[in-house]
């Protein structure tokens, strides 16, 4: 997965200020990495690895690692998507502004739908 | 009006409804048939994949499981919700950016090999081919309990529905569909949570009401946990699904099972662009979520309901079991189907429903007069379908939960079943056999797939093999060790080259399967099963279900491994790896 730092033949493709494809990738993957974190620790953390110890706090009438379990943890889950939505579509944005011309030229031998 | 009617009335608006949309959404094109075009919403899409992906299992199965199973039972909830997170994250925008029509496709393009697209193609259709028949038989099944017709004509029925929509409509046919199918769903899927979590917990919403008391004061799952243990089982918030780590492995198994099955991950081909796939996964997984938070509420109060039913009062006390003279009509109704079934083994004329195989209990029970458990058979199945009877709701919301049940059944069917076509059109066909084809003529033969499709899941729902009713979660095992690792390779390592792909691929899902014939016999044939199915085999107590995760990781190692001995792949593929990642390129 970090493979990205080896790749020299992609060099051409930095704009002087602007961010190069290293640093979108790079990004991009740093995002997903803590994102997947908090994925790990709001199911297998909670719900299941440690359990017990989350039990002993209780919401409502149910205690809370049954409830991260059953419930919990999907809430977390849609939120997630929507936070990585948000910070890709920034990211993108970031990037497009920087790689502008030497994208448009990519684009128009693409398909416009 | 009476039950039947209703049901008649509903599921026949429902069912004219779906013909209506196909009519109104042909397929003129193979962009059209493949992936509808290309320009669906993000909301509409992710209805569209919310129906796809919630099958008769999810919608008539997973409450039951829950119910019985408790806190165990959260297993399925994470992982068939979890994997959006990494569908999201990790496969479908890449995917959407590459922008072809399938995924053994993209698995082919990039490994630049055919061998890598036929194994690919081979296990899709071995995943979608045993996913689909569990669709079939929910079909059938809900025909002849409802309508009281015979399985077959139902099969029949609901076999025509779909060739209808889905041989004439492809894709495009498909979403609207399953954007209706998914409202009538969930609509179906709530309403009877609804009252009946108004009737134990007061509170409406029944994601709220699991959490609230039952009108003795005590919460619900405090009063569910002393019901249960009262009658010897255990309790329901704490008992694990085998052990701690068969649940993490059963999760995840389950988890990046989601994140490889083809025809989820097509769906998001049909989204304009790459911002897109990335919402829209979001959305689907809002969809979702409606139902599955729903699922755990129904569980642990239809799980408290029927528990009450039967000891109705104080256990040990000759009245506290309920008489089998006075039993309610529903039961009588699933007795009937052989669902539910009772033997009056001690000759009291009551009924004695608790855990027999708990020992301590068991000779307490004895003291009472118990001699064994009375309920010989409670199916899963029934919790959800019975729901709305066990609550006295009326017939109309009965007919409702029948409408949603085929409608989660024929939309799932009909995803799997263009996965399956068009892997064999466009990746066999026009792919590797036989490239010069038209594209009027691919259309045609993805059309001619879908029949022949269509025909082999009936003829499976009718002939159900022995291993139908175990295999969704055998699905997802082998797409969580095949498809899902070579995706991320595909993606993530850009070095991986042709060899240790197909190595991969060939050993995760070698793996799996060889751990699931050797404690569930050879092509589920009993008593070929070389190791047996007792748990004293298990690798480290994981059962068969839960071994995908392991496949997967096997796919890794292989993989890696293989990949050093062999070249790099040719600067093309890695040119196409750079460019899958950088989604802006081809948007507007």
């Amino acid at each position: 997965m970090n493979d990205q730092k080896s790749e020299s033949e992609n060099s051409s493709s930095s704009l002087g200020s602007g961010m190069t494809r290293q640093e979108y990738w790079k990004k991009n993957i740093t995002c997903v990495l803590s994102l997947l974190a908090v994925w790990f620790v709001v199911s297998y953390g909670c719900g299941i690895l440690f359990v017990e110890q989350m039990n002993k706090i209780s919401i409502g009438g149910a205690q809370f690692g049954f409830w991260m379990a059953q419930q919990g943890s999907i809430y977390v889950f849609v939120v997630l998507i929507f936070v990585y939505v948000r910070f890709m579509n920034r990211l993108d944005r970031e990037f497009t502004g920087t790689c502008q011309n030497e994208e448009k030229v990519q684009t128009e031998g693409e398909e416009q739908s | 009006m009476d039950v039947q009617t209703w049901t008649y009335l509903i599921v026949g608006f429902t069912f004219a409804l779906y013909i209506g949309i196909a009519i109104w959404s042909k397929a003129k094109s193979t962009k059209e048939f493949y992936v509808a075009g290309g320009n669906i919403s993000p909301i509409a899409n992710g209805m569209a994949t919310a129906a796809d992906w919630m099958s008769a299992a999810s919608f008539i199965s997973m409450a039951g499981m829950i119910a019985f199973s408790g806190y165990g039972g959260s297993v399925f909830l994470m992982g068939w919700t979890g994997g959006y997170v990494l569908l999201a994250f990790l496969v479908a925008p890449y995917l959407r950016k590459y922008g072809k029509f399938t995924v053994p496709e993209f698995i082919g393009e990039r490994f630049y090999s055919k061998t890598a697209r036929l194994v690919a193609v081979l296990c899709l259709i071995v995943v979608s081919v045993t996913y689909v028949i569990g669709q079939m038989k929910g079909v059938g099944v809900a025909f002849s309990r409802f309508l009281e017709t015979d399985y077959n004509t139902g099969l029949f029925i609901g076999m025509g529905i779909v060739f209808f929509y889905a041989v004439l409509g492809g894709m495009k046919g498909i979403t609207y569909t399953q954007i209706a199918q998914y409202v009538v769903l969930i609509f179906a899927y709530t309403v009877p949570a609804i009252f009946i979590s108004l009737e134990l917990t007061g509170n409406p919403i029944p994601q709220f009401g699991l959490l609230g008391n039952v009108s003795d004061g005590t919460p619900l799952l405090q009063k569910l946990d002393t019901v249960i243990t009262e009658l010897g089982f255990g309790q329901y918030t704490n008992s694990v699904m085998g052990s701690k780590l068969n649940m993490f492995a059963y999760t995840l198994s389950l988890m990046i099972g989601t994140a490889g099955l083809p025809h989820v991950i097509i769906r998001f081909f049909t989204v304009k662009k790459v911002s897109d796939a990335r919402l829209s996964a979001g959305w689907a997984l809002v969809f979702i979520a409606i139902l599955y938070t729903t699922a755990p509420a129904v569980a642990a109060m239809a799980r408290l309901k029927f528990t009450k039913t039967i000891q109705v009062d104080k256990v040990g006390e000759v009245s506290g079991n309920i008489e089998y003279e006075k039993r309610p009509k529903w039961f009588k109704n699933w007795e009937k189907t052989g669902l539910l079934k009772h033997e009056d083994k001690n000759g009291d004329g009551r009924i004695q429903y608790y855990n027999d195989a708990n020992k301590t209990f068991a000779s307490t029970a004895s003291e009472y007069g118990w001699k064994g458990n009375e309920m010989t058979k409670v199916d899963n199945d029934i919790m959800v379908l019975a729901n709305p009877e066990i609550a006295k709701l009326p017939g109309w919301v009965v007919a409702l939960v029948v409408a949603g049940g085929l409608a989660a059944a024929l939309s799932t069917a009909a995803g799997l079943l263009l996965a399956i076509s068009s892997s064999i059109s466009h990746d066999l066909l026009k792919g590797i056999f036989r490239p010069q084809i038209t594209e009027k003529q691919e259309l045609n033969a993805s059309r001619s797939a879908m029949v022949g499709a269509i025909l082999l899941a009936g003829y499976f729902g009718i002939n159900p093999p022995d291993f139908a009713a175990g295999t969704v979660a055998i699905a997802f095992g082998l797409a969580a060790s095949s498809i899902f690792p070579v995706l991320m390779m595909g993606i993530f390592v850009k070095k991986m080259n042709r060899e240790g792909a197909i190595a991969g691929m060939i050993a995760g899902l070698g793996v799996t399967l060889l751990y699931v014939f050797q404690h569930k016999g050879i092509m589920f044939i009993p008593g070929t099963s070389y190791m047996g199915g007792m748990e004293d085999n298990w690798f480290f107590g994981i059962t068969p279900n839960a071994f995908g995760a392991v496949g997967a990781i096997v796919n890794f190692v292989v993989a890696f491994i293989v990949s050093k001995m062999a070249k790099d792949p040719p600067e093309e593929v890695q040119k196409l790896v750079e460019d899958i990642r950088l989604p802006q390129v081809n948007e507007n």
